[in-house]
């Protein structure tokens, strides 16, 4: 055998070791021949008494142990050629490894920070979110007032902290800058339990309103903007036209998970008299306390709890505010990752399931080529190899293209983690915490190299067990091996697994399409966006100041060409979180005076309704004539909200009032217009007002542009922005994005699913439909000679090509009927991704088992067709 | 062939250094001596002597040289280390050791049985 001399490296620990053992032969020879033996006896019996000489030598090289490094050089030049003999035997193992080393660890290395690692925060489970509990069990956002009571009455909690966004604007020498920013009360970072790296944290006493203004930055913005200035502390800088002294500088691993974006943090400073028809009673800041060390989740609900149902006359609340309903608590990390976990633990199914084909596949391409080298591994066991050393050999080629495989899936694994950061919807908490998990593609490599190890031993130890002579007359033969049951149970586990993968996919995909069928309740084609805020309080000192760069703003924009028409609006349906925005209101025909219909604020300008197309249902829209002070404002309400209130009744000409202000005047209700919806395309319509503007309790600022195009709407976007900056240049505007975009956006985190699992469909068909067509194909040659003796028994074409399919598809059919149990399983942990459909959709169902059956038709055809054209006379003679 | 006893676990080592103790010696003459010495009631098969040897090289407690013969023969002599007479001498009083308190239980047992 040349592969033999070719391996044996002929270096000088071999020759001795020759020489050695024919001095031995020799001399022993030699002594029998004096004996009197004829010179052939005596080698004979020399040769016997020693043993085989390459048996010998076997052994002696396994007792020099720093062999092993040798071996591993010799095993894996070998191996490197026995995988170049079969360059596409290795490709698809390589390639099938690295598909499911890569996607694994790119899905676990981005969902293991999100959802289980804990947050980095000293103690992150003691850090709590608390609601005020709204109807329903909805998670709703806490009032000033509230925020007092629980912070003076609470003994579970060491800090509790309210907040809410802000986004303030810094002018300086350079051009004006808008930050992401939040207004915090003082015991925000200690609630987080993060104390700024440089300079003070906020000190209480400064968090009244009119305080002094101050502000805490993030690294990232003091590196920036600020030069790493160690001396910032005390100094001032100039937000919204104000002086705001630099307090301190966080820290640079110091992560704002209530809201990434943050650099900057100043004071809330509301009012603490809590005038009832201010901001302080408002539901519109989100609350985060830390639990004291030893106590629990469950003691601060009980404490919530009983402080929520037992007022007392030292803390007033009003109606809107009673917490007749109590309050709810989250860990930080529930309210972090509630939103995104059902898709993240579904992709982690997916990808689990994409690993488990990858590894099927493996299994299956290592036996079936184990099997055709059986012969090969008889005869070196034979010419002395020994037992270990073929182990050792298989070993080293399993670990080769293990190790390809884990190289190659290593770069899988970071496009992969780059694609996903680029892909992930907004949701996605931490994006800045994931990376490739080293641990998880150790894990994934060992797993798979594991497996190929097992498997790959098996037909090391077929060929050292006593019965190499069977080895080595089988592989004549090529008979059918022992190894049909194993490949037959691989078909059905590859399909399955394909199913509910399939399946999976399917799913989200209908789903998808019934979202994006819904009406928003406006007609999002050819709408431009954009947020414009005033920033300069001193130039703009009153609202009537305000409200006339806006008008200016607007009337600048109506001129632009290609402008069809253009109006503000305080909130954007499907753009804006909206949560600051529920306003209470109180109808003059409310049977109890105490009934709170929450709705949705929206100010806008009177073109809203033409630009958005939202339509006019009962009475009229708002005009010019709404832009200017009026006693009786006029308001238009939502369909929902009218049939909700005002059942069949003509809602026309009711008063009402939002906002808990009970000494103005009563608002008219003037018109009723269509549903737009707010939130998400899946969440129903809730209840929305409208007023102008000009005639809101405060002029809202920043606001939302949104222009119709004629044509393309994000080309107006220069000229738009060109045109509200020529009325003054120094108002930031700020995200500029069509309104298709943000549709689209908003269906994000399904979308994001949705591309996952229609990756992950692709890859398990493929390596369903190789794997399928590699067992068939396998068993077809293996089973040469019986077709070729049924041929010559008469059988045609026909009936072999029937012969062959009717097997496969019997298989498939096995592996179908028992995906379909899984996938009816699995299908339960999509249910809340699921939109419009069942989650056992017979359209899906169905349409995966024809796709699934249609590739393992073409799978085994191939074979099936190469069956047929077995010429029996070649086959039988080859024997 | 007359009947043999097995070697015991891992007294062949022992035996071999005790051999090539007595002075620089090739595989072949240990082979020989052995055999010689043990008045042919000990089996050494051959197959396994040179796999123990190569053992008790790579251990350090064999060295071995390619010299001449008496013959003229080029062959490898191995002779024992520091390490290896050593081991020698540990070897040889834990098997005395054994070897003496088996026999003194072989007597106490015969005894109690009369």
């Amino acid at each position: 055998m040349t592969w033999w001399n070719r391996l044996r490296r002929r270096n000088q620990m071999e020759d001795q070791l020759e020489k050695e053992l024919r001095f031995h032969l020799e001399q022993h020879t030699a002594e029998l021949i004096a004996r009197g033996h004829t010179p052939a006896e005596a080698r004979r019996l020399a040769r016997l008494d020693l043993g085989g000489p390459e048996q010998v030598k076997e052994e002696c090289r396994d007792a020099r142990g720093a062999r092993w490094l040798e071996d591993l050089w010799h095993d894996a030049s070998y191996a490197l050629r026995a995988l170049r003999q079969k360059p596409g035997f290795a490709a698809v193992s390589i390639v099938t490894l690295a598909l499911g080393i890569g996607a694994s660890t790119a899905i676990f290395s981005a969902v293991n920070p999100i959802l289980f690692e804990p947050l980095p925060y000293p103690h992150a489970s003691r850090v709590m979110m608390i609601w005020y509990a709204g109807p329903g069990g909805a998670r709703a956002n806490q009032a000033f007032g509230t925020y007092r009571e629980l912070a003076a009455r609470s003994r579970t909690f060491e800090a509790i902290a309210v907040f809410k966004p802000w986004q303030p604007t810094m002018t300086g020498p350079s051009e004006p800058e808008r930050f992401d920013g939040q207004r915090v009360t003082a015991d925000y970072f200690h609630a987080l339990g993060v104390a700024p790296a440089l300079g003070r944290d906020f000190d209480p006493a400064d968090d009244r309103i009119h305080g002094p203004d101050r502000v805490i930055l993030s690294d990232s913005l003091w590196r920036g903007k600020f030069g790493s200035d160690r001396s910032i502390a005390g100094r001032e800088i100039t937000l919204n036209d104000n002086l705001y002294t630099v307090m301190g500088v966080m820290p640079a691993g110091f992560e704002n998970v209530l809201a990434p974006s943050t650099e900057i943090w100043s004071l809330l400073q509301y009012d603490a008299t809590l005038p009832q028809q201010g901001r302080e009673w408002g539901h519109h800041l989100r609350m985060v306390g830390r639990v004291r060390a030893g106590m629990g989740t469950d003691q601060a609900r009980a404490e919530l709890d009983q402080i929520a149902h037992t007022p007392t006359p030292e803390f007033s609340r009003p109606p809107w505010a009673s917490m007749k309903l109590g309050l709810m608590v989250d860990s930080l990390q529930d309210a972090v990752t509630r939103g995104v976990k059902p898709a993240l633990l579904a992709v982690i199914g997916a990808v689990l399931l994409v690993l488990a084909i990858a590894c099927v596949n493996v299994t299956n391409l290592l036996l079936a080529r184990g099997a055709q080298r059986r012969a090969e591994f008889a005869m070196r066991a034979a010419l002395g190899a020994g037992r270990t050393r073929l182990i050792r050999q298989l070993l080293t080629e399993s670990l080769l293209l293990s190790l390809a495989g884990g190289l190659l899936g290593m770069v899988i694994a970071e496009l992969g983690v780059r694609g996903l950061v680029a892909l992930s919807p907004p949701e996605l908490p931490r994006i800045g915490a994931i990376g490739v998990d080293g641990a998880v593609f150790a894990f994934a490599l060992g797993v798979s190299t594991l497996i190929g190890l097992v498997v790959g031993l098996v037909p090391a130890l077929h060929a050292s067990r006593d019965e190499l002579h069977i080895g080595l007359q089988q592989s004549s033969r090529r008979s059918a091996g022992g190894h049909q049951l194993t490949r037959r149970t691989l078909v059905v586990a590859e399909v399955g697994l394909a199913l509910v993968l399939l399946v999976s996919a399917g799913l989200l995909l209908r789903s998808l399409q019934h979202l994006f069928a819904i009406a928003p309740g406006f007609d999002a084609s050819h709408v431009l966006t954009m947020q414009v805020q005033v920033s300069s309080p001193r130039r703009y000192p009153k609202d009537q100041d305000y409200h006339r760069f806006f008008a200016q703003a607007l009337d600048a924009v109506n001129h632009v060409a290609g402008v069809a028409s253009a109006a503000f609006t305080n909130v954007l349906p499907l753009g804006d979180d909206a949560s600051n925005e529920v306003f209470g209101g109180h109808f003059e025909n409310d049977n109890d005076p105490n009934d709170d219909h929450r709705a949705y604020r929206y100010a806008v300008t009177p073109e809203y309704f033409q630009t958005m197309s939202i339509p006019l249902r009962r009475g009229r829209l708002l005009d010019a004539h709404d832009m200017l002070p009026a006693p009786a404002r006029p308001v238009l309400i939502n369909e929902s909200f009218a049939k909700r209130k005002f059942g069949g009744l003509d809602p026309i000409g009711q008063r009402v009032r939002f906002g808990g202000d009970n000494d103005r005047p009563w608002d008219v209700i003037v018109g009723v217009v269509g549903d737009v919806k707010q939130t998400s395309l899946a969440v129903s319509e809730s209840n929305g007002f409208y007023v102008a503007t000009a005639q809101w309790l405060w002029a809202d600022n920043p606001l939302t542009l949104v222009v119709r195009a004629h044509g393309d709407p994000a080309a107006l976007a220069p000229a738009i922005r060109d045109a509200i900056w020529s009325v003054d240049k120094d108002q930031p505007i700020v995200r500029a994005a069509t309104m298709d975009q943000l549709v689209a956006a908003s269906a994000a985190e399904r979308g994001f699913a949705l591309i996952l699992f229609e990756a992950f469909g692709l890859v398990a068909l493929a390596l369903a439909a190789t794997g399928i067509y590699g067992v068939l194909s396998g068993s077809v040659t293996e089973r040469t000679r019986e077709i070729g003796v049924r041929s010559a028994l008469g059988a045609t074409r026909g009936d072999i090509v029937a012969l062959v399919i009717r097997q496969a598809m019997t298989l498939t059919g096995l592996g179908i009927a028992i995906g379909l149990a899984g996938a009816v399983i699995a299908s339960q942990a999509l249910i809340t991704l699921l939109f419009g459909i069942s989650r056992l959709d017979p359209v899906t169902y169905l349409g995966v088992i024809a796709l699934l059956a249609g590739v393992s038709g073409i799978a085994c055809w191939v074979p099936a067709w190469r069956a047929a054209r077995v010429d029996p006379s070649i086959t039988l003679r080859t024997d | 062939m007359t009947p043999k006893s097995d070697l015991p676990q891992g007294t062949l080592d022992l035996l071999i250094l005790k051999v090539v103790a007595l002075g620089p010696v090739h595989g072949y003459a240990i082979a020989q001596r052995l055999q010689q010495v043990s008045r042919d009631v000990v089996q050494v098969p051959q197959g396994s002597l040179y796999p123990a040897l190569h053992r008790l090289e790579n251990r350090g407690l064999l060295a071995a040289d390619w010299k001449e013969t008496e013959t003229g023969r080029e062959a490898k002599f191995y002779r024992l280390t520091r390490k290896g007479r050593a081991q020698l001498e540990t070897e040889t009083a834990s098997w005395q050791r054994l070897t003496g308190a088996v026999g003194l239980i072989l007597d106490l047992s015969e005894g109690g049985a009369e």
